[in-house]
């Protein structure tokens, strides 16, 4: 289980995450929402140790993330964050291969490469594995590196904003894989999400935040409430139940 | 493993196969052209001369191609931490409170030890002292370098200004060091030093290549970045005052032969890309040195050409921005 206990991030005087107190859901999917700003991607960076944070304290599994050692952790908890550039030429196959560091230490064995071929194919990227990275386009890149998380094949994955730069056909094989991982693999994972639809219709749990706080969280339909909505985003969205979804319209 | 995949990995060390022939031709060249007989005084002169070269060539490889893995950027070299500039600073504070006669009658091998001690305190002070192990931008850690650096060259260049004119020319003697009068002693201290830094290097060899990968996803992957980092910067210190003292700073070898290395074998494994550079650089400083012996007849610095044709590249990367 994921746990923080009064995270917060200060950037001066600014309060960036604001004394956050939550336990993440063991299993399933797990999506944050909420307007630009909101503290979602810092505190996702906090609890993934990436980002020092200025207070509290982040639990993986009952380990204290800022003293366990980095490689313990890597096998419990994976982070794809949202801009990743590189300055060396990597084939696809590579990049995925790295995921397997925590394990190999970067000496992959065969059931390594049966990792890293599972991921490849998982993420739909076999035709493109031997492709030097900047030569994809970003929603193909932004898959390889999914691919090397999966690959890294912890219980915890954190991904922020996966679906970023993905066409419509990739954002939902992205989130049927998701959802297949969580089901079968007994995985958790924790999104940060733009698309309120896909996080309606693809979480277990929600969490709202808003200006550095928790400002609410539930299943779909307890989040998905006009009123709930326009507390977080100041935004008048209607909402309509579609096949079982709760569906918001906001375009107009 | 597929087919491709392989294809992937042999081009590069066909690369190195290529480049160690032509390096070794360099130094046959190099020991063997116009000796006219005297091969009992030639041969030796010139060994230590050629073991010379490939130490320092060796030194400012790596630490080049280590420093700009860690900080992420192909343009930069150890110089900008202001190695260089302390560097002569400790020659001059050296020379204005000892003199030239105390200063040339130093065991030059505590004079390197010395030297080696200051740099690496430097850079553990630039990473640790500076910012009290709290986790800081490595790119605040090359700022405070640049700035220092202004800092060693002003009085550097305050001090040079009140010592006597002859000490000047003694002092000015060390900075245009060469390959032609290596000490021998501090060759071999050099090569220790260079061996140890190469051991623990060789231990770390994989997690370079996560690095290549940025902060972030080398986090992720359970690298201790901070740890790592540091670490590596104490290595190339170290790699540094080994150059330095043999041969005086020159500060844009180390650019020129780490992109060259990049573009010849175009690869993230530092197991290749680092062999791949040392030897470019070997290849540069022997050919170099035999056109400069044959050629030139000793008439001109190699580090003049060193800096002509550096300065060239970098401004060509500068130019066609942000390389790979």
């Amino acid at each position: 289980m994921i746990e923080a206990k009064n995270v917060t991030k200060r950037y001066g005087p600014t309060l960036v995450v604001d004394d956050v107190s939550l336990r993440f859901p063991v299993g399933g999917i797990t999506s944050i929402i909420g307007p630009n700003g909101a503290g979602k991607s810092t505190l996702l960076s906090m609890i993934s140790r990436v980002l020092p944070m200025s207070s509290g304290n982040v639990l993986v599994d009952g380990l204290d993330v800022v003293t366990t050692p980095g490689d313990e952790l890597a096998r419990r908890l994976a982070i794809l964050r949202q801009d990743n550039h590189l300055t060396s030429r990597l084939t696809v196959r590579e990049l995925v291969t790295f995921g397997r560091y925590p394990h190999s230490k970067g000496r992959p064995t065969v059931k390594d490469q049966e990792h890293v071929e599972r991921a490849i194919q998982h993420m739909g990227l076999e035709a493109l594995s031997a492709r030097f990275l900047d030569e994809l386009s970003g929603g193909q890149r932004q898959r390889a590196f999914v691919a090397m998380v999966l690959c890294q094949d912890t219980d915890y994955v954190l991904l922020d904003e996966p679906l970023n730069g993905l066409d419509l056909k990739h954002a939902v094989s992205m989130m049927k894989q998701l959802r297949t991982a969580a089901n079968t693999l007994g995985k958790s994972f924790v999104l940060v999400l733009h698309d309120l639809n896909f996080a309606s219709c693809y979480s277990d749990h929600l969490i709202a935040m808003r200006d550095g706080k928790v400002a609410f969280q539930g299943r779909s339909e307890d989040i998905m409430r006009p009123d709930v909505l326009r507390a977080v985003y100041d935004l008048e969205i209607a909402i309509q139940q579609i096949n079982g979804d709760w569906i918001a319209t906001h375009y107009r | 493993m597929s087919a491709d995949g392989l294809v992937v990995v042999r081009r590069p060390e066909r690369t190195l196969f290529i480049l160690g022939c032509v390096a070794m031709a360099c130094a046959a060249l190099f020991m063997l052209i116009d000796v006219g007989g005297q091969w009992d005084f030639v041969l030796p002169f010139r060994g230590r001369k050629l073991a010379t070269a490939l130490l320092v060539g060796y030194a400012i490889a790596v630490s080049t191609v280590l420093f700009q893995t860690v900080t992420g950027n192909r343009v930069l070299t150890p110089a900008i931490l202001g190695f260089d500039n302390l560097y002569v600073l400790i020659q001059t504070c050296l020379l204005f409170f000892l003199g030239s006669g105390t200063v040339a009658g130093l065991d030059p091998r505590l004079l390197f030890g010395v030297e080696v001690l200051i740099m690496v305190a430097f850079s553990g002070l630039l990473y640790w002292g500076m910012f009290g192990g709290a986790r800081r931008s490595l790119h605040l850690v090359l700022l405070t370098g640049v700035v220092l650096g202004v800092l060693f060259r002003s009085l550097s260049s305050f001090l040079q200004r009140l010592i006597d004119p002859n000490e000047f020319i003694f002092l000015q003697d060390r900075f245009f060091a060469s390959f032609n009068n290596p000490d021998q002693e501090l060759l071999v201290v050099s090569f220790l030093l260079t061996l140890g830094v190469s051991i623990l290097g060789f231990r770390m060899l994989r997690t370079f290549d996560v690095l290549v990968l940025g902060k972030e996803t080398a986090i992720n992957l359970g690298v201790d970045y901070q740890r790592t980092v540091a670490l590596t910067l104490v290595l190339v210190a170290i790699l540094v005052s080994v150059s330095s003292a043999l041969v005086g700073p020159v500060t844009f070898f180390g650019l020129l032969v780490s992109n060259l290395a990049h573009a010849l074998v175009r690869t993230y494994k530092h197991a290749l890309i680092l062999p791949a550079a040392a030897l470019v650089a070997a290849v540069a400083l022997v050919a170099g040195q035999v056109v400069l012996e044959q050629v030139f007849a000793f008439d001109t610095n190699p580090r003049v050409i060193i800096e002509f044709v550096g300065g060239l590249v970098f401004i060509t990367m500068l130019m066609r921005k942000s390389p790979r």
